[in-house]
């Protein structure tokens, strides 16, 4: 157990240092000089253009730059914004709480609304009430996020007034605020997952439902009440709960448009804005802290396994 | 229960008792705000606030004392500059000549400043007396003095500057009418009032807030739906709409800018076509084009066309070239039978990817099919767009400069051999004698015929670039905000603003 988990930490170091190749690549791919855009309207003045690439060492060979910012990270130094001059490390930290507390709340309200529907939909097999959750579904996967978030702004916040249109407001600082605040963006984002999840659930409840052990319990005379909720929602849940893990790793990567709508500051607007300007240090900062999120939950699933799954213990 | 609701109003009743903020929703998220460093319009809107100038410029783009209380020239490379007395910046330490000659020389020196090459000139500050201090110029200039009325004009605290250095952004110390309290990037950034202000009675408002929200109809959104007071960079095609609302006001003046077609006339091989080597093709290109067409159907009418960099409202406005031409399709395919085209003129236009310039560039496209030219759009995203024209990988790009109070902001840059934007090496040496002429000469008469006579060469003769329009700066707000004026700068000033 101790030398799996010991080895399966040893397995981030290289996943890590190969992504960390990866993000500073790509990012040399992309057009445009950043020096060019931070110079702005004074870029024609070579003496300008030649301070800022001294000073953000982009005169210096790519791979001095890639060694320079891996031994700054190591040392959990990530620089600072070229265009705003703030640690990337603070600003991480700032963004962090505010998209964790968006993702928890999207996520909820897409297991609160995908769950039951698919278990319905399995259910209530190609009745009114499946076509009527599968046009849900539907609904929710093809509505643009940027289009839903607008209309709810325009109804909640315009026409009725009853929550703000736009902003955050930190949950310790005013919980009441802090959720009327990101209602809208985390119902926005959450029905595009309860969608999925219902679309899964539903599939994995129609292939459960049609197992033996299901017409066995039946046979018994278990009641159908007992045989859905003990028997087929048990062992349909198992894919899903995986899925949902992936798509919660997904919302922690921020979500551009739905952030920028309700102007909540988040990762996803500030890695957009980040590339649009190429601030690279916050760009790298993001994408490695993100990627990091994303390895340490699939090892904290990995470890859940292990204590659910008794039999992965031995191996 | 009945508690709880207790407590609810009790929370209620305590909150505003600072009074109400004014809410400003701006386009994008300000860079750094530290006068020397900063490079935005975004920024410079918060500073307006935040950081007094030695000079501001009135609505006539007209010099007024701000932190000075005037200016002569004791000789042509000599300003002489008398301070207001009394001025405290926001760490309580006294605005002085020290304190001028400081911020100055930080400007000129700073490693990465942006104020360098607008203080360019600048070649000695002497301390005459606490309130008075000489500027000595290495040459003569007509366009300094106006240097001094945007961020090379603003006094920092010398204390901070020294304790913060380079961080001083992070917590900017001026003497402005509010001081620096918070900032959360990418989402707000909050200023007090300062009672100590110079000017305090014509400071009316306890608090401003900035936040970006860079989203039209979101900024739109939320300044009908009250948390918003003030929403700056309205889209022109949303003023209907928000002229119908009855609790919505609407301030707008012309920008000191404009939108440009910039020709790549020398800058590499993308130069050497019929159209980049041709003047009488670049002339059958903007007759081609009917500027009223495209601003009354992209823009609603709201723009002012232009042939010229200077808006109407400068006393520097080149009145003598005439009226803005309309379209001309026969003298366009006369002109491209006079230079020996062979039609269709291929031609490639490089666009902003942004959706009012790409139907702009749709627009032309058509206009010049008619004349004989293939227009090919090749819309970019900013950062792209600007490495492209830089290195000369375009033909035509469609580009807007944002503006200065002093021609030579919004000539030289451009025209000169030397410009800094000067993206299509466009070099003649007859414009370049005029526009240093015009920049060192200070008799306003004698300046505007200099560049009156670079313009007839520079665009009249040799179609270096066609000007569109200048663009509306459009702020909305609350009917509740009282006092708001519109400037041709687009910044608010927050003298006088009340909240009702």
């Amino acid at each position: 157990m101790w030398a799996w988990l010991l080895r399966r930490i040893g397995q981030i170091i290289p996943t890590l240092i190969i992504l960390s190749f990866m993000i500073f690549g790509l990012q040399q791919l992309m057009p445009g000089d950043p020096a060019l855009i931070l110079a702005g309207e004074e870029r024609g003045d070579p003496l300008v253009l030649q301070q800022i690439r001294e000073e953000l060492k982009l005169d210096r060979p790519i791979v001095e730059q890639y060694l320079y910012w891996v031994g700054n990270v190591v040392q959990g130094d990530f620089g600072f914004s070229w265009r705003i001059r703030m640690p990337v490390t603070d600003l991480i930290l700032q963004k962090l709480p505010v998209t964790i507390q968006l993702a928890t709340m999207s996520f909820i309200i897409a297991i609160i609304i995908g769950v039951p529907l698919g278990i319905l939909s399995a259910v209530k097999r190609d009745t009114a009430t499946d076509w009527a959750a599968n046009g849900i579904a539907l609904f929710g996967i093809s509505t643009p996020n940027f289009w839903l978030g607008i209309m709810m702004i325009l109804l909640f916040s315009v026409e009725l007034g009853w929550l703000p249109p736009s902003g955050y407001v930190p949950l310790w600082e005013d919980p009441v605020q802090s959720l009327a605040t990101t209602i809208m963006p985390a119902f926005v984002l959450g029905t595009g997952v309860a969608s999925v999840l219902m679309r899964h659930t539903r599939a994995a409840m129609l292939t459960a439902l049609s197992q033996d052990y299901i017409r066995t319990a039946r046979a018994k005379g278990v009641s159908e009440k007992s045989v859905i909720r003990r028997h087929a929602l048990r062992n349909a849940l198992i894919p899903v709960v995986t899925l949902g893990t992936i798509e919660f790793g997904r919302l922690l990567a921020g979500a551009v448009l739905t952030e920028q709508i309700f102007t909540i500051p988040g990762f996803g607007k500030l890695v957009v804005d980040a590339v649009f300007n190429r601030d690279y240090p916050v760009v790298q900062g993001v994408v490695l802290a993100t990627a990091l999120i994303f390895v340490l939950l699939s090892l904290i699933a990995d470890i859940l396994y292990m204590a659910i799954n008794p039999r992965l213990r031995q191996a | 229960m009945r508690g709880v609701l207790t407590l609810l109003a009790l929370l209620a009743a305590v909150a505003p008792a600072a009074g109400q903020p004014l809410r400003i929703g701006l386009k994008d998220d300000p860079d750094i705000l530290d006068p020397t460093l900063a490079r935005t319009f975004a920024s410079r809107t918060v500073f307006i606030g935040l950081c007094d100038k030695l000079f501001d410029v009135d609505d006539k783009l007209g010099l007024v004392p701000q932190l000075a209380t005037g200016w002569s020239w004791a000789d042509q490379r000599t300003l002489r500059i008398t301070l207001r007395p009394g001025v405290t910046f926001h760490d309580g330490r006294p605005m002085d000549a020290e304190a001028v000659r400081h911020s100055l020389h930080r400007h000129l020196t700073m490693q990465g400043s942006f104020r360098r090459g607008e203080l360019t000139n600048l070649q000695a500050i002497e301390v005459v007396d606490p309130l008075t201090i000489l500027l000595r110029l290495d040459a003569p200039s007509g366009a300094f003095l106006s240097q001094l009325s945007d961020r090379a004009g603003m006094i920092l605290s010398p204390a901070a500057t020294e304790s913060m250095g380079r961080e001083f952004g992070r917590a900017p110390v001026c003497a402005g009418p509010f001081r620096f309290v918070e900032r959360i990037a990418q989402d707000r950034i909050v200023l007090d009032r300062f009672p100590q202000y110079w000017d305090a009675a014509r400071i009316h408002i306890p608090r401003v807030t900035f936040q970006a929200i860079p989203d039209n109809t979101a900024r739109r959104a939320n300044l009908q739906a009250g948390a918003l007071d003030v929403a700056m960079q309205v889209e022109p095609d949303d003023v209907p709409a928000l002229r119908r609302n009855a609790r919505l006001r609407i301030a707008q003046a012309e920008e000191l800018g404009y939108q440009v077609i910039t020709f790549n006339i020398a800058n590499g091989p993308r130069s050497r076509t019929p159209f980049g080597q041709d003047a009488r093709i670049r002339a059958a290109f903007e007759a081609a084009i009917d500027r009223q067409a495209i601003n009354q159907v992209v823009y609603g009418g709201q723009y002012t066309p232009t042939v010229q960099p200077v808006p109407p409202a400068s006393p520097y406005h080149l009145r003598a070239i005439g009226p803005v031409p309309g379209r001309d399709l026969d003298r366009a395919r006369a002109l491209l039978r006079e230079a020996g085209a062979t039609t269709p003129v291929s031609l490639s236009l490089t666009v902003p990817n942004s959706p009012d310039l790409r139907q702009v560039g749709e627009m032309i496209q058509a206009m010049v099919r008619e004349a004989g030219f293939d227009l090919r759009l090749n819309a970019m995203e900013y950062a792209s767009g600007l490495a492209a024209s830089n290195r000369g990988d375009f033909e035509a790009s469609l580009t807007a400069w944002s503006g200065r109070p002093d021609p030579d902001g919004n000539i030289y840059h451009g025209a000169h051999s030397r410009g800094a934007t000067n993206e299509g090496k466009y070099a003649d040496p007859e414009v370049d004698r005029l526009l240093d002429e015009a920049r060192a000469e200070t008799d306003p008469p004698k300046r505007l015929a200099l560049y009156d006579a670079a313009w007839r060469i520079a665009i009249g003769r040799d179609r270096s670039r066609m000007y569109l329009w200048h663009r509306m700066n459009i702020t909305a707000y609350s009917a509740r905000v009282r006092g708001l004026q519109a400037h041709p700068d687009g910044l608010i000033r927050l003298q006088d603003v009340r909240l009702d």
